[in-house]
């Protein structure tokens, strides 16, 4: 009886929106095509994959692929700079663009302003290979960056061939190209306070440091709370697609991190089935880390992703 | 009378510091601009410089070393620029259309109301936001489509940003329900509704959509690298990177007399060719980004 007033709820459900579903089928396929698919297909992670075979014909392995990598040499080195990397990215790259916000933030609007903003914006919009093409004459023996640090630290040859420089060069890279963008949301943030705030605090007699701290801060509080907890659930994916871009194996010690080497085992060396296992467990990590920094965040915040 | 001159004191005080204060702080800004902007400058000194006068010179440029227009000459007569160009044109135009097209009608569906497979359907959506595959299960994918090496294998697998539907459907939520009502009433179906009332007023939104499609698949690369071997289907980006990173120059550069200097030039003025353009057109349209940051920074 119950079974089958459901029946009928869902039938006039799809009497009433038949046609909705049907325009909607589009989005569907693309869903189940491009995302949904290739979630089944990491079930490889847990076979021997075989191009000729295809997913369903190749031979489970079980853990196989997990524990190899587990206790491989290499998962010390990308495991260590997948964190390293990640969390040198947050560390220096988290807090300038909210220093540049809280000082421009210090000028009337006006021409000045929108100057500083606009150049700083640019970066932003140059793609990332021509920021590596960029990084990598700039750092070359005779670019202006590498001919300099060489001549101060007595090293020679491009810095992208020394491995103690490259996440240096990754984070002010970094830095440069999203400094400005980033700092939107926090002005914004800013522009958004009452300004009897601060004529109040005026007429108490705070300076403008105090002004600072006690007002503009507090107030921007949670979005940097919330951005920060955001950066964290992303530790796990750093910007591979530019350590792939400028790495080399003479720097794999210090460059090499979880996603580049899945590429490598993937595309080099045709390791499928491994490679699917290590991308998979870097997802597993992320999302840990993801639903983590949620539950802070809905603690501290009161407001999360989900 | 002692208070009252203390306290003018102060204000004088503080009016100093605050002055010197500003002082720095312009001090500051200038000196980002600086930084922002050399990089870019430097790129277009070396461009127009002569090659042998810049190999010598390391260290900064005020001006071109020399000046020939040698560099820009070899780089626009290179052919695989202007075929990564026209695919990548190709790409963004279909790229966005079919984007646009897929979101709308997916954040139609998700915002309509009394839709009981609804719920279901957002959440499987949200899950692909924090979940994928990984690599190289969707390579497998996209190769078993039979898509690999095929244009359209950088345009249907990216086809819609989850992100990017999420601010759209905020974007419609907030449509007051009389304006569709009215036209149900007087017969609209749903693509009259999306198409002829609901996509016209969130024209604001869909304006950011469309800039923010253009500029991911302008930016990407690294789909055309797992996808395309056919050097003539390669996007600019791929051909980019060919040039500036693996340094292969050496196409561009035969038959010229200071073959192994010239090369650096022509990076530089390959650099300029592919970003100048964006870069002249993005001030005009900037307003529209940072309005999709701040869109994007209200939670759907």
């Amino acid at each position: 009886m119950k079974k089958n007033a459901i029946a009928i709820e869902w039938k006039k459900d799809f009497r009433r929106n038949g046609t909705l579903y049907l325009m909607l089928l589009p989005v569907i396929a693309f869903y189940l095509l491009f995302c949904y698919k290739p979630m089944y297909g990491a079930i490889i992670a847990f076979k021997d994959y075989s191009p000729r075979l295809g997913i369903m014909e190749s031979d489970w392995v079980g853990m196989r692929h997990f524990k190899a990598f587990l206790t491989s040499s290499d998962f010390n080195r990308v495991f260590g700079n997948t964190l390293k990397i990640s969390f040198a990215n947050l560390i220096f790259n988290f807090p300038v663009p909210i220093i540049f916000a809280l000082l421009l933030n210090e000028f009337k609007d006006g021409p000045f302003k929108k100057t500083v903003q606009t150049i700083s914006y640019m970066p932003h919009f140059i793609s990332l290979v021509v920021i590596c093409g960029m990084i990598k004459t700039f750092v070359g023996s005779n670019g202006i960056i590498g001919s300099l640090v060489n001549r101060v630290t007595g090293s020679t040859g491009s810095l992208l061939m020394q491995p103690d420089k490259y996440v240096p060069i990754h984070i002010l890279s970094s830095i440069w190209q999203t400094m400005g963008w980033s700092s939107i949301i926090y002005l914004a943030a800013l522009s958004g306070i009452d300004p009897q705030l601060y004529e109040a605090a005026e007429i108490d007699g705070a300076g403008r440091f105090k002004k600072m701290v006690k007002i503009t801060i507090p107030s921007i509080s949670i979005t940097i709370v919330t951005l920060l907890i955001m950066q964290v659930g992303r530790i796990m994916s750093v910007g591979y697609e530019k350590i792939i871009l400028l790495y080399n194996p003479l720097i794999y010690e210090t460059s090499d991190v979880i996603s580049s080497y899945v590429y490598r085992n993937a595309f080099e060396t045709q390791n499928w089935g491994y490679s699917t296992a290590v991308g998979l467990f870097n997802s597993f990590i992320n999302l840990l880390l993801l639903i983590c920094a949620n539950t802070v965040s809905k603690r501290i915040t009161d407001s999360g992703l989900w | 009378m002692e208070i009252k001159i203390r306290s003018r004191n102060n204000i004088i005080k503080k009016k100093a510091g605050d002055r010197c204060f500003d002082f720095v702080n312009c001090l500051i800004m200038l000196a980002i601009t600086v930084v922002m902007l050399y990089p870019m400058l430097y790129v277009v000194f070396a461009s127009f410089s002569d090659a042998t006068a810049f190999m010598k010179s390391s260290g900064l440029l005020y001006k071109p070393a020399g000046f020939s227009l040698e560099a820009y000459k070899l780089a626009l007569g290179y052919p695989m620029l202007l075929r990564g160009y026209i695919n990548t044109v190709f790409i963004i135009f279909f790229g966005v259309i079919i984007g646009i097209i897929l979101t709308s009608i997916g954040a139609y569906g998700l915002t309509r109301k009394n839709v009981k497979l609804q719920q279901f359907l957002n959440i499987s959506i949200i899950i692909t936001m924090f979940f994928s595959g990984g690599m190289i299960p969707f390579y497998i994918t996209v190769k078993d489509l039979g898509l690999t090496d095929n244009i359209w294998s950088l345009i249907l697998p990216s086809a819609v940003s989850t992100f990017n539907l999420m601010i759209l459907k905020v974007s419609f939520a907030s449509i007051p329900d009389g304006l569709t009502e009215s036209a149900t009433i007087d017969g609209a179906g749903h693509f009259t509704l999306l198409f002829r009332i609901i996509m016209p007023v969130s024209k604001a939104t869909l304006a950011v959509l469309v800039l923010y499609y253009a500029v991911g698949h302008w930016n990407s690369w690294f789909n055309a690298m797992m996808f395309i071997d056919d050097r003539n289907k390669y996007p600019l980006q791929l051909v980019l990177r060919e040039v500036l990173i693996t340094s292969d120059t050496s196409s561009m550069t035969a038959g010229t007399s200071d073959q192994e200097f010239i090369g650096e030039t022509i990076k530089h003025a390959v650099i300029v060719i592919s970003t100048v353009p964006i870069l002249c057109v993005y001030p005009f349209l900037q307003k529209y980004f940072t309005k999709g940051v701040m869109i994007g920074s209200v939670k759907g």
